[in-house]
């Protein structure tokens, strides 16, 4: 069975800060991490290539330095790592995104054999759009099934797979036919320890580095800003309210501060009480 | 994986000076489209507050607003074309038929993908839910048009042309995203984001019926069964009238019962902050901000939660805030109503007793008299 898993790199949003007058985003220095939505797909890859044999190869479309998030993923045990990088690619929306992915995923198909499953994250920490992975599944013709909670059985010889799917007010049990798009849904498992066999493996393994040509894109003008149909006008930090919270004066006695406050949540939402009791009797 | 990356961002003077005549096949694309969610006979509420955004726009346009309702045929489907008119549609598009019955992406992104190409809106929203992220995708793809996923806000610029502003970088800044030069402007707006509409009974209107042109076996992917959830009350949270939400100022995952207990005894909702999730404190499910739920409750009590930006687009339309932290320098007491500068550890018990003393039975006796 061949898998591949796309991840992201980005910055480790925790560490994100914006700066006070020019509003741009400070990334010098900001350390970068593999999106953590990308790990559940890629551990629910490495489980499934542990179940059933074959290979995993993790695919990234990011500047060289996305080079450490794919060596990362291959110390967790992935088998093959691909770098698509071009400058091309810059400033690329979902759309153009999904373009020059799918076109490396049909390429790793070519050279390594094709995909039976392509895994992804059910979005990314910096962008959160969840477009990336049906638009990739669009793109080369593969069924989609997004927000995976759970992967049942799956079936190389048979071509099926049957996966639990979070729906709006419950789950849903699918089946549908390989190859197929699977988006991962956080804390669906848990990601293992590389071993350290991994960690030497990945410390030494060459990193397949594609272009856009070496990806067969031949229309450049469908990557990057000038195949990107959105356009980021304007970037801006929320407008302060102009008065700032009425503080409420603490006592020493935990029971009066918590009275002022009813209090004072009372006077300002004055049918709040009768609400509240309304609600209990109901 | 983002619509506003880094470089697009940098970029965007350079290429946002490009613009432009729209392609002349595109400018028939015209009017305003709400995709209508219905799911197990249910419309879900984003769509009536979509309902009330795309009647804005619509209005400044001067165009019509549609609402596109994808079912199978019965009373749900014809209920749910009602309710378009009721929140101020002008007309509806009708795609019946049984293999609609229940989502599947290959159906529905045809149905949806039809109608666009067919009648050609130039703004279509559709909610943030799993079903409209799984379908938005894939029909803006299909199109090859473009798609602002989670927007906070939905305006039209003097040229016509739809800004979408959504907060980017994880919630730390916000930009405004224009669709240039293809069509239609597509749009996902989360739950609860946008007010509800008032409902005003009106009699049904025009209703374009499409076919889906579909036969089940053209259709790959087979649903063996729904799982209903157990916990259904894990789904009001988004619109509960009271919340009480922690953060990381409560310290421990034991803690969160404080929040539960103070919730439980004045009949709110509990939630809590992005971090609480990431540390496994609690269920992704309870997560207010930017990438959790939206909540607009009349009351929320934020206990230890230091109010990052992304925390803060999840709570704004809240009618009353209410911060306890014990940094008052916290970015949650700029943008709450009122504040406690306290320990909430300490001070949740509390709360929690006094609420109970005066909701209790003699008090309400005395409220009645």
């Amino acid at each position: 069975m061949h898998i591949v898993v796309c991840i992201k790199q980005v910055p480790d949003s925790a560490q994100i800060r914006v700066h006070p007058v020019t509003n741009t985003i400070m990334r010098q220095g900001v350390p970068t991490i593999i999106n953590p939505y990308d790990l559940f797909a890629l551990e629910e890859a490495l489980r499934l290539r542990d179940r059933l044999g074959g290979t995993v190869t993790v695919v990234t479309m990011g500047p060289p330095t996305a080079e450490d998030s794919l060596r990362k993923a291959l110390t967790y045990g992935a088998d093959r790592a691909v770098l698509l990088t071009d400058r091309f690619f810059a400033g690329s929306d979902t759309l153009a995104t999904s373009y020059a992915l799918a076109a490396a995923i049909r390429r790793i198909g070519e050279t390594f054999g094709p995909a039976d499953l392509v895994f992804a994250g059910k979005q990314t920490i910096d962008g959160d759009t969840a477009q990336v992975g049906p638009g990739i599944a669009k793109r080369l013709g593969l069924l989609q099934l997004t927000y995976v909670s759970k992967l049942g059985a799956v079936d190389p010889d048979g071509r099926s797979i049957e996966v639990e799917r979070r729906a709006e007010g419950g789950t849903q049990v699918l089946a549908t036919r390989l190859p197929c798009l699977v988006t991962m849904l956080e804390g669906s498992n848990e990601m293992r320890r590389g071993t350290m066999a991994d960690a030497l493996r990945a410390a030494r393994e060459p990193i397949v580095v594609w272009s856009a040509k070496d990806a067969g894109i031949e229309d450049i003008g469908k990557c990057g800003l000038r195949g990107s149909p959105t356009v980021v006008k304007r970037v801006f930090a929320p407008t302060a309210r102009s008065e700032k919270a009425a503080l409420i004066e603490v006592r020493p006695a935990a029971r009066d501060t918590a009275d002022a406050l009813i209090d004072a949540l009372f006077t300002r939402l004055p049918k709040l009480e009768a609400e509240l009791i309304a609600a209990q009797t109901a | 994986m983002t619509e506003a990356k880094p470089q697009a961002a940098a970029a965007a003077p350079s290429r946002a000076g490009m613009k432009k005549e729209l392609p002349e096949h595109f400018k028939a694309y015209r009017h305003v489209w709400v995709f209508v969610e219905v799911e197990r006979g249910q419309v879900h509420p984003v769509s009536f507050e979509l309902m009330g955004e795309g009647r804005k726009l619509a209005d400044r346009l001067g165009v019509e607003l549609a609402g596109v309702v994808l079912g199978p045929p019965g009373e749900a489907t014809q209920a749910a074309v009602a309710e378009c008119f009721a929140y101020g549609a002008d007309l509806a598009y009708r795609v019946e038929d049984p293999l609609l019955a229940d989502y599947r992406n290959e159906p529905f992104s045809k149905a949806l993908t039809d109608l666009v190409n067919t009648y050609k809106p130039e703004i279509l929203l559709l909610g943030a839910t799993t079903l409209g992220r799984d379908l938005a995708g894939s029909v803006a793809t299909t199109l090859l048009t473009g798609l602002t996923a989670d927007c906070t806000e939905l305006a039209v610029d003097q040229d016509g042309s739809l800004a979408a502003t959504r907060p980017t970088f994880g919630g730390s800044l916000l930009c405004t995203i224009y669709t240039l030069n293809f069509r239609p402007q597509m749009a996902t707006v989360r739950p609860r984001v946008m007010a509800m509409p008032e409902r005003r009974e009106r009699p049904i209107g025009r209703v374009v019926t499409h076919p889906l042109g579909l036969v089940e076996d053209d259709i790959v992917t087979k649903i063996l069964s729904f799982l209903p959830d157990r916990d259904a009350g894990t789904s009001n949270l988004a619109y509960a009238d009271v919340v009480v939400a922690g953060g990381m100022g409560l310290g421990a995952a034991e803690n969160f019962q404080l929040v539960r207990a103070l919730a439980r005894t004045i009949g709110a909702e509990f939630g809590c902050s992005r971090p609480v999730v990431q540390k496994g404190w609690m269920p992704s499910d309870r997560q207010i901000g930017q990438t959790g739920k939206t909540i607009r409750p009349k009351l929320y009590i934020a206990a230890g939660i230091s109010g990052a930006i992304q925390h803060r687009v999840g709570v704004e339309g809240a009618d009353l805030i209410v911060a306890i932290n014990t940094d008052r320098n916290a970015p949650i007491f700029d943008f709450a109503h009122v504040g406690l500068v306290a320990d909430a550890i300490r001070l949740l018990p509390a709360l929690t007793d006094a609420f109970a003393r005066r909701l209790s039975p003699h008090n309400r006796d005395k409220l009645a008299g």
